[in-house]
């Protein structure tokens, strides 16, 4: 599914990946952990295109995504904050990306899903953090993509739409997808997550299953195994 | 490509500085009709506040968008589409819109006034024309300036201080440099510096068409001198596309290569 050979990049004198590898098969959730700062995101958005790499190559579905863009039509992304334009209206929001994508889309069952009806008239600005989460969140899910992205989903979410959200990873992982998951919330991360994949200093510093992770640092659970391994390499 | 277009276009036609910007047109033209009661007289008088005003607004406009739509903009990076698409499409829906503005705003007073039935029309009509390249232009130099610089405020002030220079210091080195080089024959050096400023060069180009010697100054009688009225006004019209393709080619290259 993805292929990442030596990847490196670099904001101005901040080298924040340096050689990162990376095999991805196809089916399953990788939850992508990492310190703040560790280049979570940047390797996402290198995925997507959004950040252009100094070195190394990006294999997505068998395409070297260098100066291509129509591999994007395969993967749903959702953002780490979302930025929405604030003058426009959730509706047309839903109505625009459908046009852009151009692919049979579900909104309406998602909208129901996270009770966004009321919403639907109001311009993104006045919406509550959590509110465009959901907004962010049903933009996601409405396509039909083999390949999920998801930035840090559970940020702002009330319990209730926690809950639909797991089970909503969960049915797209049935599918036979794949999704990459970015986040802090160890708990969210242990109930939903098959593999590991742990960046530390721009590099893959450890992949694996959940329970690979803690027996190498001999813990009990995820929390303190994430823990123990930053701080097996502050003491190495 | 023009779906992006369109999705900026009804996002500008929505907002109220589109319609400040269309209406003060409407009563400038209305006002100046009014004062002058003579349509070729008014073209001039519009003419001066056009190749003043209209850079501005472009440029002012132009940074604005392109920071306001930020968000937008990664929104549509993740979506299956070319970068040159997202940054031209919007480019154009910013240009086209300010364009319009100024097409609708002038046009229907003097439409109303009787412009269909006076030899004043086509004079009019170079003037719409050249405040449409004006419009593409600072625009394009305006999204070039803001895809360069992250940091808003600088943004901001580069574009103002860009307009600033060609809209009135570069006229007056400009004037200082012939008084200093009065010695030597400056026929050439005028020519390439009014090339080198779309301002400058729009002014010419109506001078040219207007063929008032009293008004045309020294590098409008050069530019008659040496390229004759009709292959003057060809010549400066092809020079104002090429400084409108330039930064429109550099939005599309530089585009390409920035991460979000």
């Amino acid at each position: 599914m993805i292929h990442i050979k030596n990847l490196h990049k670099r904001f101005g004198k901040n080298q924040v990946l340096s050689g990162v590898e990376l095999s991805i098969k196809s089916g399953g959730i990788y939850a992508i952990l990492g310190p703040n700062g560790s280049g979570k995101t940047t390797l996402i958005k290198s995925i997507l295109g959004m950040v252009i790499p100094n070195a190394g190559t990006i294999n997505v579905l068998d395409t070297n995504i260098k100066n291509h863009w129509r591999y994007r039509k395969e993967i749903d992304y959702l953002p780490q904050i979302a930025n929405f334009p604030s003058n426009i209206k959730v509706g047309e929001l839903i109505r625009m990306i459908k046009d852009l994508r151009q692919k049979p889309s579900e909104e309406d069952r998602l909208i129901g899903l996270f009770g966004l009806e009321p919403f639907l008239d109001k311009k993104l600005g006045t919406l509550s953090g959590g509110t465009k989460q959901k907004v962010n969140i049903l933009l996601t899910f409405m396509f039909d993509s083999p390949l999920m992205i998801l930035d840090e989903p559970t940020t702002g979410l009330d319990p209730g739409s926690l809950i639909q959200l797991k089970k909503l990873i969960r049915e797209e992982r049935e599918k036979g997808k794949t999704l990459l998951i970015t986040s802090h919330i160890m708990q969210f991360v242990e109930e939903v997550a098959d593999q590991i994949v742990y960046l530390l200093e721009g590099q893959v510093y450890f992949k694996g299953t959940i329970e690979e992770l803690k027996q190498k640092t001999d813990q009990v659970d995820v929390e303190h195994a994430i823990a123990a391994i930053a701080m097996q390499t502050t003491d190495a | 490509m023009l779906k992006i277009l369109k999705y900026s276009f009804y996002d500008l036609m929505r907002s109220r500085w589109s319609y400040v910007y269309f209406l003060f047109y409407l009563a400038l033209g209305f006002v100046l009709l009014f004062l002058n009661n003579d349509l070729s007289k008014a073209v001039i008088t519009l003419m001066n506040v056009i190749i003043v005003l209209v850079p501005l607004i472009g440029t002012i406009f132009g940074v604005m968008y392109f920071y306001n739509s930020k968000e937008f903009t990664e929104l549509l990076l993740a979506q299956p589409l070319r970068r040159s698409t997202i940054f031209l499409g919007q480019y154009f829906g910013v240009a086209g819109s300010l364009t319009l503005s100024l097409f609708l705003g002038l046009g229907i007073p003097f439409v109303l006034y009787g412009l269909f039935r006076s030899e004043a029309i086509f004079n009019f009509a170079l003037l719409l024309i050249t405040g449409a390249f004006l419009t593409f232009i600072f625009t394009a130099l305006a999204f070039n300036i803001a895809l360069s610089n992250e940091n808003r405020i600088k943004g901001f002030g580069y574009a103002v201080l860009l307009w600033l220079f060609l809209a009135v210091i570069y006229d007056g080195l400009f004037l200082l440099s012939l008084i200093v080089f009065e010695e030597y024959p400056l026929d050439t050096f005028s020519l390439v510096a009014t090339m080198c400023n779309p301002i400058d060069l729009s002014r010419t180009l109506i001078l040219l068409k207007l063929d008032i010697s009293a008004l045309l100054g020294y590098t409008g009688a050069v530019f008659k001198k040496f390229f004759g009225t009709d292959f003057g006004l060809l010549v400066s019209l092809l020079v104002l596309l090429l400084w409108t393709l330039l930064p429109i080619w550099r939005l599309a290259v530089k585009s390409r290569r920035k991460d979000f």
